[in-house]
């Protein structure tokens, strides 16, 4: 197989080698819906008219990162490396001064997007190394990049308990947002009694609203997320996987399919996984929908056909799970830093991070800034760090109110604590949690009322109606902050939504009612003036809040 | 104990055949539920009775549980679609950047809340939880192509160009 993979490198390289130049067009979703697969074909178009198809390479490829100045082009020169340059909104029209450009050795100045500012610097890349770099829908690229060998490493010189305590030096904690270590978690379904098989679910169903990390990760290196699942299945004896997507992401479900199918085709999947006994199947399950299906044993009553509803834990999953088996559930992330944990070993990842987390996290950049995008940093890095030197800052001159991590499970944090690094503990003090890494950033025009109640309105929505705390609570809340906000209610409705949001934590069956007061406890806690402002009783220091305006 | 032998479609509408394929590849088993819903839904643009009949007969699962499942689950429509569709993203990126205006501009306009149809049944206004597009909000999907940094005026002049297609 090692051989195979050599050859595979090999010829990869050549081919690179006969290209004197290389444009790498941003095909991940953002760009995607700027219309970056007509500047593909505009910029391929261009060459070949121009006779230059055969020095210059011309491809797509994954997320490149700043989706707001999208679509991205990444051209670099094979005898010129240090003079490689990143082009910014790109359209089919400029297509051909770039082209021009690159022909004359020169840069099309005016669409230069600067690469030397900390939004590229500061960065760690472990999961999102091949992301932009190779073709996400050719498996060679990948294995050129030095992939699958994690896989075949594990297969072949490893046992099983060797991969566990690998990840489990390595300090890796589930990337879901529970922070569960996952060695643990791995030991746990290893060491259960299987009636007849064990199963490992890749949690795919990324539900928080302003979270995009694991459908770019799928859309632009799916097979790290395969080869990461496949190590598992070695590590707990399973020979049966299940991607669980959302339906609302059909490219990263088409790409996984085609990755799969190639998997399967060089032998890295299937039966006989590198040449030797163990094997290793797996399925793409579509999601329709449903926030709750995030939850584990609601997504496992969903991959079995029935509506996702949760059940009370225990049983874990880990020894009651998909179809009454042993299961393991890890998310998106979480598989795809289990590659370069066995490449490199847990020492070597243990090394980044804080003392309680390890490693570095995805996180994605949206709303009130500059830079909106996706980013990867080492754990433990302070949040005025992500938002003013990655982040760039807030636009128009604004300021900065409060950053929202962790979709609606999460919190408001209030400038005052941006010193917080981010782990997971820290984010938890705060009121907050890590999520899975969707940070929204807000600034003064948005009402932390209306926030709050933005949010209540999705736990209602989503709830799925089996325990009563969270059906029947989360629209009493919804209901008492609509009423807030309207400038209809007194201290009285205050003191009942606060007394609603303990009542819901504490009596809810799943993690979706447990979490869905944090957003109105956390603007509470930091913001509790705007919340008197609006009572019709409460004392106020400001004039009565308005209905903020659309930004521009 | 399970009789696998297959159910006649209620037509001979070619569309069940692509429906009948799901089914089979799924061995006719009942946790192929949701993947021949969203076959069907794919196939026929909505679930009606008859579909949901067919699909709990086929796969031998109560027709309650059948429609227990397609309510559940937010994708699944029960009502025949308008010739287009609008799906506005309501994820907190969106939202914060003006989502809201966006919806009530079309609900004063054209008089449909999400979910609804136009009356002339030109198109269907959704609503999606999250795109996945959050660097471009506020974001909208016209038939299935995703169009970023929305304002109320570029949202009505393209569903305006529907009309004037017509």
């Amino acid at each position: 197989m090692n051989e195979q993979f050599e050859q595979i490198t090999a010829k990869e390289q050549a081919a690179a080698a006969k290209f004197d130049n290389a444009v790498h067009v941003c095909v991940a979703a953002s760009c995607l819906s700027s219309q970056s697969d007509k500047v593909l074909e505009t910029f391929q178009q261009q060459l070949k008219e121009n006779g230059h198809s055969a020095s210059c390479q011309v491809k797509g490829v994954g997320c490149l990162g700043l989706c707001s100045r999208g679509p991205l082009v990444a051209v670099s020169h094979r005898d010129r490396p240090e003079s490689s340059e990143l082009y910014q909104h790109v359209t089919p029209d400029n297509a051909p001064q770039i082209v021009a450009a690159l022909v004359a050795g020169e840069t099309a100045a005016d669409l230069v997007c600067a690469t030397d500012t900390p939004f590229f610097q500061r960065q760690t890349k472990i999961v999102l190394e091949n992301s932009g770099h190779i073709d996400p829908e050719r498996i060679e690229e990948y294995v050129a990049a030095g992939g699958y060998q994690g896989l075949l490493t594990a297969v072949t010189e490893m046992t099983p308990n060797d991969v566990i305590d690998e990840v489990m030096r390595s300090g890796l904690r589930g990337r879901g947002g529970g922070g569960y270590p996952t060695g643990l978690k791995w030991t746990t379904v290893a060491k259960a009694d299987a009636k007849q098989r064990k199963y490992v679910i890749c949690n795919a169903d990324e539900g928080d609203p302003g979270a995009f990390m694991d459908r770019s990760v799928l859309e632009s290196d799916p097979h790290r997320v395969l080869e990461g699942m496949t190590i598992a299945g070695y590590a707990i004896g399973a020979d049966k996987g299940y991607i669980y997507v959302r339906g609302e992401y059909p490219l990263a479900v088409a790409r996984l399919k085609k990755a799969i199918n190639q998997a399967r085709r060089l032998g890295v999947l299937g039966s006989g996984v590198c040449g030797t006994t163990f094997n290793f199947q797996i399925e793409i399950r579509l999601g329709a929908g449903a926030f709750v299906c995030g939850e584990e044993t609601a997504l496992i009553a969903s991959v079995e056909g029935k509506r996702g509803q949760p059940r009370p834990r225990p049983p874990y999953p880990a020894e009651y799970g998909l179809w009454g088996e042993p299961t393991l559930i890890n998310n998106v992330e979480t598989f795809a830093n289990v590659p370069p944990i066995i490449r490199n070993g847990g020492d070597w990842y243990a090394g980044m991070g804080t003392a309680k987390s390890k490693g570095t996290k995805v996180f994605a950049l949206a709303g009130a800034i500059n830079n909106t995008g996706l980013i990867e940093v080492p754990m433990g890095i302070p949040l005025r760090e992500i938002v003013y030197e990655i982040g760039g800052g807030v636009p128009h001159g604004r300021v900065l109110k409060a950053v929202q991590t962790g979709g609606p499970s999460g919190g408001c944090i209030p400038e005052a604590y941006l010193e917080t690094p981010v782990d997971y503990e820290s984010l938890q003090q705060l009121g907050s949690i890590m999520g899975s890494g969707g940070l929204i950033v807000m600034d003064e025009t948005s009402n932390m009322v209306d926030v709050a109640r933005y949010f209540m309105e999705f736990c209602m929505t989503e709830s799925c109606g089996k325990c009563v705390p969270c059906r029947v609570g989360t629209v009493q809340m919804y209901h008492l902050l609509d009423k807030i906000y309207a400038g209809q209610a007194t201290t009285k409705e205050l003191a009942l939504l606060e007394k609603l949001c303990k009542m819901v934590r504490e009596t809810s069956l799943c993690g979706l009612g447990q979490t869905a007061p944090n957003p109105v406890n956390s603007t509470l806690r930091y913001f509790r003036q705007e919340y008197l402002d609006l009572l019709l009783d409460g004392e106020r220091v400001t004039a009565v809040a308005t209905t903020p305006e659309a930004q521009p | 104990m399970q009789n696998l032998k297959q159910i006649d479609p209620p037509s001979d509408d070619k569309r069940w055949r692509i429906v009948q394929a799901t089914m089979r590849r799924n061995g006719h088993k009942r946790s192929g539920l949701i993947e021949t819903l969203h076959t069907v839904q794919e196939s026929f643009g909505f679930l009606d009775e008859e579909s949901l009949r067919y699909v709990a007969f086929s796969l031998r699962t109560p027709l309650s549980q059948v429609y227990g499942v397609s309510t559940f689950y937010h994708l699944f429509s029960l009502k025949p679609a308008g010739k287009h569709s609008c799906v506005v993203c309501t994820g907190t990126a969106c939202y914060i950047k003006g989502t809201p205006q966006l919806l009530q501009e079309i609900q004063e306009m054209y008089g449909i809340k999400p979910g609804e149809t136009t009356e002339d049944g030109a198109f269907s206004l959704l609503t999606a939880r999250c795109v996945g597009s959050c660097g471009l909000a506020p974001v909208a999907v016209f038939d299935g192509e995703v169009l970023g940094n929305q304002t109320p005026d570029r949202t009505m002049e393209t569903l305006r160009r529907w009309y004037d297609d017509e």
